[in-house]
């Protein structure tokens, strides 16, 4: 193997694959992209029901950000209010509960006017998008300036399993990637594996889809398209809200402006990837983040041998720049892969395009 | 009085608009004053847009003390020559990434990477602009200049060709390239072009490749410059076979292969130009500055999208919507300083305008007129082309 792994280029390359190998297996490195990937995954699912309804959303980015502002809002004023000790289970409080359900209720709200405007007053769903994610980075600043909120409510605990559990041959690895992280993050599965189902196997799927697909048939066969499209976009907002919660109130603990950087662009690009389902736009969320998980790893525990030579040397003559590549990897990444695979990938036929009822104008 | 009506129909949506996020606006300042001053003050709407007026124009209409407010008309020739000049040098990038934004819209493309390319212009210029720092005046601005063009071409040209021969959509290829530049230029600057000294990092200065000022406190180079694209623009759209085939790409692609036009050629050729338009945007930013920060903010490229469509996607309207934009930017610190509220403020009734531009119903219901939405028709292709692969 050393030997191997002399060899130039290809050695680099090998060592690479090694410490990378080495990483899933013994380190955090699943549970943390798992992590990472949950504000995508959840704006994903989010561009899911929209766009399976035949509604664009480049908006996610503003709904997240509203939602992350609201939520963290909330959750300080109850902890001013009513101060609690962590509980036992995710280390819940009143605060955090309350916070969640603030920034769940900002993403539906914001959904809403996403919704009116795409679906009923008939603007273009692009600009109606963009108008979200105008507002949202300025209004969330203004009103951040000027309320200036002090302390903070804390975040949610990672569960934390016996490490007997842990320990176990192949299920404590599974245990480790899956239920090691905050309830916002360990749920996301389940909602992934609940919202694929429903959208393929249930009433509320197939008329989702046919409205999404062709609306004009769907509205012969008695589907009220524009109901089905509204409540979509609406209950969009909630994933949406979950991901602006997972940003103030269990990944950080405070508010910082436009603090989402672009991952609601991120989940459109995952959205796309999985091909409009909810399981292929999380396996696409799960890709796009395992650059900065991985970033983070390298950076905290650089890789050994030659590659960690050259690294390490790297870090040393350009700190910033080595940084910041970093930081930079998932929109490359992100980019790279869009172009590779969007011309394999296609959106549901309505996607776009306001409805107009036949006779009506 | 037949041009009068032609022209209310064009302007009567954009004007509206205004109108009406600034009234929202003033509900979000009044309720500014229960944090700044723990009690509703409800004069204080008033006394914001007035000393936003007076530092964008210098023109001062009301008289606002205590509770009475009296119309008083006055004016301060030195301080309205000052602030012109200001909303002015305010305006000028915001025409360019106006521009780039509406020429895109004109080929049926959506160029939210304005920020991405704004940046690179502005550090190529920057990096440039140093080499040539102790050549004559004349050429090197020019070379600066066209080479911050060019950056930020180069950057329009990517998710041109990304979508011409991928089909990535554009919407979320520039916004991607935004974070890259962002991070990228970052790293550069503080690990190989910070130059020792300052307190913070930044690139050399520019030296003689600084814009130079015509006129007032801060007339720039930039100013008449960007007047003279609007211009070209306005001929190379309207007045050329190229802009001609711009056109009919935007409004329908498929028409445009079956006329023999080349629509791949078209996207990545309107992206690129897009992308120029931001670039000088960044160059006279960071030319007028002299030097490249490491951090450095800007929202001229969000503020462009909302140029364009004020101005209906037109060279013209899109100088007369960065002039109202430049003019809130400018008068924006008056106002900071006079009525204590937060300067962004200004982004979020930029937003709003957006908004009620995007609402098309809202407006001529009010009116009960058949005034014209702004959404450009063009805009269709973009939405029809999300997620397509076939150019």
């Amino acid at each position: 193997m050393d030997v191997l792994f002399g060899v130039p280029v290809l050695g680099f390359v090998l060592q690479f694959l090694a410490y990378l190998i080495d990483a899933i297996f013994t380190t955090n490195l699943p549970a943390q992209t798992l992590q990472l990937a949950t504000p995508i995954a959840l704006g994903a699912l989010c561009g899911v029901m929209n766009e399976r309804s035949g509604v664009v959303n480049i908006g996610i980015e503003g709904m997240m950000l509203t939602s992350a502002f609201v939520g963290f809002m909330a959750a300080v004023v109850v902890s001013d209010a009513m101060p609690a000790t962590p509980g036992p289970f995710f280390g819940v409080t009143p605060a955090l509960i309350v916070g969640v359900l603030a920034a769940v209720g900002a993403g539906m709200l914001v959904s809403a006017l996403h919704a009116w405007l795409s679906i009923s007053v008939r603007a273009d769903q692009i600009i109606s998008g963009t108008v979200i994610n105008i507002i949202a980075l300025g209004l969330t600043a203004y009103l951040n300036r000027l309320i200036r909120p002090s302390g903070s409510a804390g975040t949610f605990a990672p569960l934390q399993p016996p490490d007997g559990l842990l320990d176990l041959p192949i299920i404590g690895w599974i245990f480790r990637m899956f239920l090691t992280s905050g309830p916002i993050t360990t749920s996301v599965i389940v909602l992934v594996v609940v919202l694929q189902i429903m959208l393929f196997r249930s009433r509320w799927g197939l008329r989702t889809r046919a409205v999404g697909e062709h609306p004009r048939a769907a509205d012969t066969v008695g589907i009220d398209v524009i109901r089905v499209r509204y409540r979509n976009v609406i209950l969009g907002g909630v994933f949406a809200g979950l991901a602006g919660a997972w940003l103030t109130l269990e990944f950080n603990a405070s508010f910082q402006n436009g603090m989402t950087a672009n991952r609601g662009f991120i989940a459109l690009a995952a959205v796309i990837f999985g091909r409009w389902t909810p399981i292929g736009a999380f396996g696409g969320a799960l890709l796009f983040m395992v650059s900065e998980a991985l970033g983070i790893a390298i950076r905290s525990n650089p890789p050994p041998g030659d590659l960690g030579v050259f690294l390490s040397g790297i870090q040393a003559s350009y700190p910033s720049l080595y940084n910041n590549f970093f930081g930079a990897l998932p929109y490359l990444l992100t980019l790279i892969v869009l172009a590779g695979v969007v011309g394999r990938s296609i959106p549901p036929a309505a996607v776009g395009r306001p409805y107009v009822k036949e006779g009506a104008s | 009085m037949r041009a009068l009506r032609r022209f209310w129909a064009l302007a009567a949506v954009p004007v509206v608009s205004i109108l009406l996020a600034l009234l929202v606006g003033s509900v979000l300042i009044i309720l500014s004053s229960l944090a700044t001053e723990k009690q509703l003050n409800l004069m204080l709407p008033f006394v914001a847009y007035e000393s936003l007026l007076q530092g964008a124009t210098g023109l001062s209409f009301l008289d606002v003390t205590g509770r009475t407010i009296t119309v008083a008309f006055s004016i301060n020739p030195d301080q309205a020559s000052r602030a012109i000049t200001s909303t002015l040098a305010a305006a000028s990038p915001l025409v360019l990434t106006g521009l780039a934004v509406g020429v895109g819209f004109k080929a049926g493309l959506f160029n939210i990477g304005g920020t991405g390319q704004v940046l690179v212009g502005g550090f190529v210029a920057a990096l440039v602009g140093s080499l040539v720092a102790h050549q004559p005046p004349v050429i090197a601005v020019t070379i600066a200049i066209v080479a911050g063009g060019l950056g930020g071409a180069v950057y329009g040209f990517i998710p041109g060709a990304l979508k011409a021969f991928t089909g990535a959509h554009e919407v979320v290829s520039t916004i991607m390239l935004n974070s890259l530049a962002a991070f990228i230029i970052v790293g550069l600057v503080n690990d190989i072009f910070k130059i020792t000294g300052p307190t913070f990092a930044r690139t050399a200065d520019v030296g003689n490749a600084a814009l130079p000022i015509l006129f007032g406190r801060n007339g720039n180079l930039g100013i008449v410059i960007t007047v003279a694209l609007v211009g070209l623009t306005y001929v190379l759209i309207y007045r050329t076979a190229l802009g001609f085939e711009i056109r009919t790409v935007g409004a329908n692609p498929t028409a445009a292969r079956y006329a023999g036009m080349s629509p791949r050629r078209l996207i990545v050729l309107s992206m690129s130009l897009c992308g120029m338009f931001a670039g000088l945007a960044g160059a006279f930013e960071i030319l007028s500055l002299g030097y490249y920060p490491a951090v450095f903010g800007t929202t001229i490229g969000f503020g462009g999208i909302t140029v364009a469509l004020l101005g209906r996607a037109h060279p013209v309207g899109i100088l007369f919507g960065a002039i109202l934009l430049g003019a809130m930017r400018a008068g924006a610190p008056a106002m900071q300083i006079t009525a204590k509220i937060p300067i962004e403020i200004i982004d979020v009734i930029q937003g709003l305008i957006l908004l009620f531009l995007a609402a098309e119903a809202i407006v001529p219901r009010l009116l009960r007129s058949r005034a014209e939405g702004v959404t450009p028709g063009e805009l269709e292709t973009v939405s029809r082309t999300y997620g397509e692969t076939t150019v």
